[in-house]
């Protein structure tokens, strides 16, 4: 009783700045979504779910100060790439720095302008699947950037998109706590790309919900970083049906505390899910991913591929699950998660786990840990190859499995390029 | 019955089905032996405490110890993160005590034990006879001797081999006698690997055990045979709490078995020991279990509830412990045989075979806590699921800061029979410094086609070809197995699949 007392407390504290906004198709989601969050509260430490990461800082009612950051001269994310942008500063959209928001095969539009309508395609997505979500685990802070969300933008792609939807969050204030919410509807046979990047905000709480339908293609690269002080929350929930496509590869590089929680429904058969992660942390490092796959259809196939590579007392979490529900047959679940820990101070926490209920499967799970590899870096060195150079390839070999996961190869280049730089930038 | 709904799957005989069902509840232990018990009155209380503490005659210092983890109990709730579900205990609803009347007065040896209960352990298979051996006539070549510890329901019925072991320096008793006999040991020993206030059963088996084993290994001795004690529940409503404390001394080496099995029953009765294991410098303990109590029937009426709490603790340098344990039977199966690796270089190995059947649940893996340098474990774990059973495989492995340059190494496979049944595995791994190494893996299939389709052509019936696949899939886990075990283990595995295929 008193832990759901302290939860309750602690929702209310956390939720008393922010109102709830009425009116429209989207006032009843939020109403629905706020009577949910009371009967969860925030996480606590204690939940098994919170095992190896702390919520505090991300329940506490004001965002801890984060220090604004300079990226010098470092080039931005996707610098090269034509894309169209979408920035928000500190949870706000900025028409400015955004594009014009039309491009071929796709309507885009903002949430705090569509929301006031009677009626939205986005009212058979929003909130509905970070609802499914919250079996067999309750993740309250997706629901309440469902009940509480000031912007986001809703995307539904009806053929193939000509080029990539950069979502770009930046971080101009100490004190900001962002809290975003992303629909994204891909329609039968259609292709579409998002690429988002930057911190956001001091505090960040975010879902991004996506659908896919028949035969279509979701792809999705996300740079989370550079910025040290930043915390964030993120949710993915996707929804696949047959022959569908769900591609999702994040690179996070430092910050604070970092939660992404993914969550994907193969109801489909013959869909496929592929979820990487690549993550450097250097000194007060939190990362946390967590994934939850469930396999409803037959002959799905599921990729989970996760590398850490820590140092200086960087933590780095990984809790993932396949679930195989009964009848999907034929399904492929593979899952892998590794770390390299490249001092003594750093540490590595993992779940990976499996529920099966049908026979004809091939599941599978790796998990490993431990340091660079000596005689590998002996040849390098025998060869000429200089230590700190030895151990930057070594480092870039290790995430490889995670990179080919995207599926562009500029978008790649631009990923290993970013992790170059930050590997010589932390040599120390 | 459930088993009609089963849904015929393309290649399997609808006669395969019908098999099944005539041999679903099939348990070779499933008789009872009539004998007059005398039992403790119903339910829980201090007042039984005290009543079992004086039935073995216990001093003050034992049954203090046993009213504090009483109490302890009392504030404590019980358990649900194993995936496993069964309706809630009536901990008021069992007996805490039973012992066969002829037991009153305590036998000096075996030869004056109830010729009934000799005669239940010999048709369960177990030696409780030495006279062969002692009147000099050569054991069979190859035959290795076992000294056991047979213990029905709540009483240690006697020792074998007592003398001879007492010539090594051995003691191999039940835990009764050594709490009046060795209380210095005892004293030392007991609950200094399982606390009192470890979890919900291990505290109510604290407070209410009634017999168990305890053996002792003194320092540089190779115990001169196998230890073995023999679990076997008869009375109805009756749980079973025993103890069981192995202590291996420097530089020592002792191998030991445990067998269990309990007749069937409409009700499901209650198991919850606990088991300490104690290893010094340079010592080694072998532990091997062949759980084999009544699973209940096809639709799960009936069986075990097996809650055990399992310990090792290898306190000094370079000990050595091992687990192996086969899981084939009880209704619900909560065990988690652990390993704490204190002592610099020490090791710790677990191997298991889970086998869940009918309507069976197993919630069972193992924790490897290394706290010493250069340790060692490797787990291998294999879990078979068939029917409409549960299986999962649940561990830790910890490397503490300190632990540097440890290594552990985990597979653990599970193998699904019928679409009808769950494999699970919950493995957490927490690895606190860069230099030891950590390596998991996980597989779930099917019953391989291919291996199946040659030992058919090859003219060996379906339920010959899947438990020659599974043992095949086991071999890694059988073989870690003493001998005598070994061979039983395998005939098990058969046995327990018997009508699974489908």
């Amino acid at each position: 009783m008193a832990l759901a007392l302290a939860k309750t407390e602690a929702l209310n504290a956390r939720i008393a700045r922010h109102s709830l906004q009425k009116g429209g198709w989207l006032g009843a989601a939020r109403a629905g979504a706020l009577a949910r969050l009371g009967a969860m509260g925030m996480p606590v430490k204690r939940d098994e779910y919170w095992r190896y990461t702390d919520p505090s800082s991300l329940t506490v009612a004001n965002a801890p100060i984060a220090a604004l950051f300079d990226a010098g001269d470092e080039p931005p994310a996707y610098g090269a790439i034509d894309r169209l942008k979408i920035t928000f500063v500190d949870g706000v959209f900025d028409p400015a720095a955004s594009d014009d928001l039309t491009l071929s095969g796709v309507t885009i539009e903002r949430l705090a302008l569509a929301g006031k309508a009677d009626i939205h395609w986005a009212r058979d997505l929003f909130g509905l699947l970070e609802e499914r979500g919250q079996t067999p685990v309750e993740r309250p802070l997706a629901t309440m950037s469902t009940a509480f969300a000031t912007d986001g933008v809703l995307i539904r792609a009806t053929g193939k998109v000509t080029k990539p939807i950069s979502l770009i969050y930046e971080h101009k204030s100490e004190t900001s706590d962002a809290i975003l919410h992303h629909c994204i509807k891909v329609e039968q046979g259609a292709d579409v790309t998002i690429l988002e990047n930057g911190p956001a905000a001091a505090r960040l709480t975010m879902v991004m919900e996506v659908e896919v339908a028949e035969g279509g293609s979701f792809h999705h690269i996300r740079t989370q970083g550079r910025d040290h002080e930043r915390r964030a929350a993120t949710h993915i929930f996707a929804r696949l049906a047959s022959d569908a496509l769900f591609k999702s590869f994040t690179v996070t590089a430092n910050g604070r505390l970092t939660r992404n929680d993914v969550v994907v429904e193969l109801i489909g058969h013959d869909a496929a899910a592929h979820i990487a992660g690549a993550c450097v942390g250097d000194g007060d490092f939190h990362h946390d991913d967590t994934i939850f796959i469930t396999h409803a259809g037959e002959r799905c196939e599921s990729r989970q591929v996760f590398k850490k590579v820590l140092k200086n007392g960087a933590v780095g979490v990984f809790q993932g699950k396949i679930l195989v529900r009964q009848g999907a047959q034929k399904t492929d679940g593979y899952q892998i998660s590794q770390a390299l820990l490249l001092d003594d101070d750093s540490q590595f926490l993992a779940k990976p786990e499996l529920e099966i209920y049908a026979d004809d499967v091939k599941c599978s799970h790796g998990s490993t840990s431990g340091a660079i590899d000596d005689g590998a870096l002996f040849y390098l060195r025998s060869r000429g190859v200089p230590l700190k150079e030895a151990q930057s390839l070594m480092v870039l070999a290790f995430l490889a499995e995670a990179i080919e996961e995207i599926h562009d190869e500029a978008i790649a280049e631009d990923v290993r390029e970013r992790l170059r730089n930050w590997l010589v930038r932390h040599e120390k | 019955m459930a088993m009609l709904e089963t849904e015929v799957r393309d290649g399997v005989d609808r006669e395969t089905i019908e098999t099944v069902q005539a041999m679903a509840g099939k348990y070779k232990y499933g008789w009872e032996t009539e004998i007059e018990m005398d039992y403790a009155p119903k339910g829980l209380s201090e007042d039984i405490v005290r009543l079992i503490s004086s039935k073995n005659e216990e001093p003050q210092w034992m049954l203090d110890w046993r009213l504090e983890a009483y109490r302890r109990w009392l504030k404590m709730t019980e358990p649900t993160w194993a995936m496993v579900n069964y309706p809630v205990i009536d901990y008021q609803d069992q007996y805490y005590y039973a012992k066969p009347k002829s037991m009153a007065v305590k036998p000096k040896s075996l030869d004056e034990v109830d010729p009934k209960l000799l005669a239940t352990y010999a048709k369960l298979g177990i030696p409780l006879k030495e006279q062969a051996l002692l009147a000099g006539v050569e054991a069979p070549e190859g035959e290795r001797r076992v000294a056991v510890d047979a213990v029905f329901d709540s009483v240690s019925l006697g020792t074998t081999f007592k003398a001879e072991l007492a010539k090594a320096g051995v003691i191999f008793c039940s835990i009764s006698e050594a709490i009046k006999e060795h209380p210095d040991l005892i004293r030392q020993y007991i609950g200094s690997v399982v606390p009192q206030s470890d979890n919900f059963f291990a505290t109510l088996n604290s407070a209410v055990f009634s017999d168990g084993s305890f053996v002792y290994i003194p320092p540089g001795t190779r115990c001169p045979m196998e230890l073995s004690t023999y679990f076997r529940i008869n009375a109805e409503n009756t749980g079973q709490f025993e103890r069981t404390l192995i202590i291996a001394d420097k530089g020592s080496y002792v191998s030991y078995l445990e067998g269990c099995t309990a007749p069937k029953r409409d009700t499901h009765q209650l198991h919850a020991a606990v088991v300490e294991l104690v290893i010094l410098e340079d010592a080694e303990i072998k532990y091997s279990t062949v759980q084999n109590w009544y699973p209940g029937d096809e639709n799960g009426k009936g069986g075990i509830y097996n809650f055990v709490t399992k310990r090792a603790d290898c306190r000094g340098d370079r000990a050595k412990v091992m687990w192996t344990q086969v899981e084939t039977g009880s209704a619900i199966t909560w065990k988690y045989p652990s390993c704490i690796l204190r002592g610099e270089g020490s090791q710790g190995e677990f191997y298991s075979i889970a086998i869940a059947n009918n309507a069976q649940q197993a919630d069972t893996g193992t924790k490897m806590i290394h706290l010493g340098k250069n340790t060692k474990s490797r787990i291998v774990s294999k879990g078979i699921s068939a029917g409409r059973a549960q299986n999962t495989y649940r561990g830790l492995v910890s490397i503490h800061p300190k632990a540097k340059n440890s290594r552990n190494y985990t597979q653990c496979d599970s193998l699904l029979i019928g679409d009808k049944c769950g494999a699970h595995t919950v493995p957490y791994i927490e690895v606190k410094n860069n230099s030891s190494r950590v390596e998991h893996e996980a597989t779930t299939s099917k019953v391989d086609e291919d291996q199946l389709f040659y030992c058919r052509s090859r003219g060996m019936d379906e339920e010959e070809a899947v438990a020659l696949v599974v043992n095949g899939f086991c071999k890694e886990v059988l073989q870690a197995l003493p001998m005598e075990f070994a061979m039983e283990a395998q005939s098990l595995v058969a046995i327990s699949l018997e009508g699974s295929v489908g």
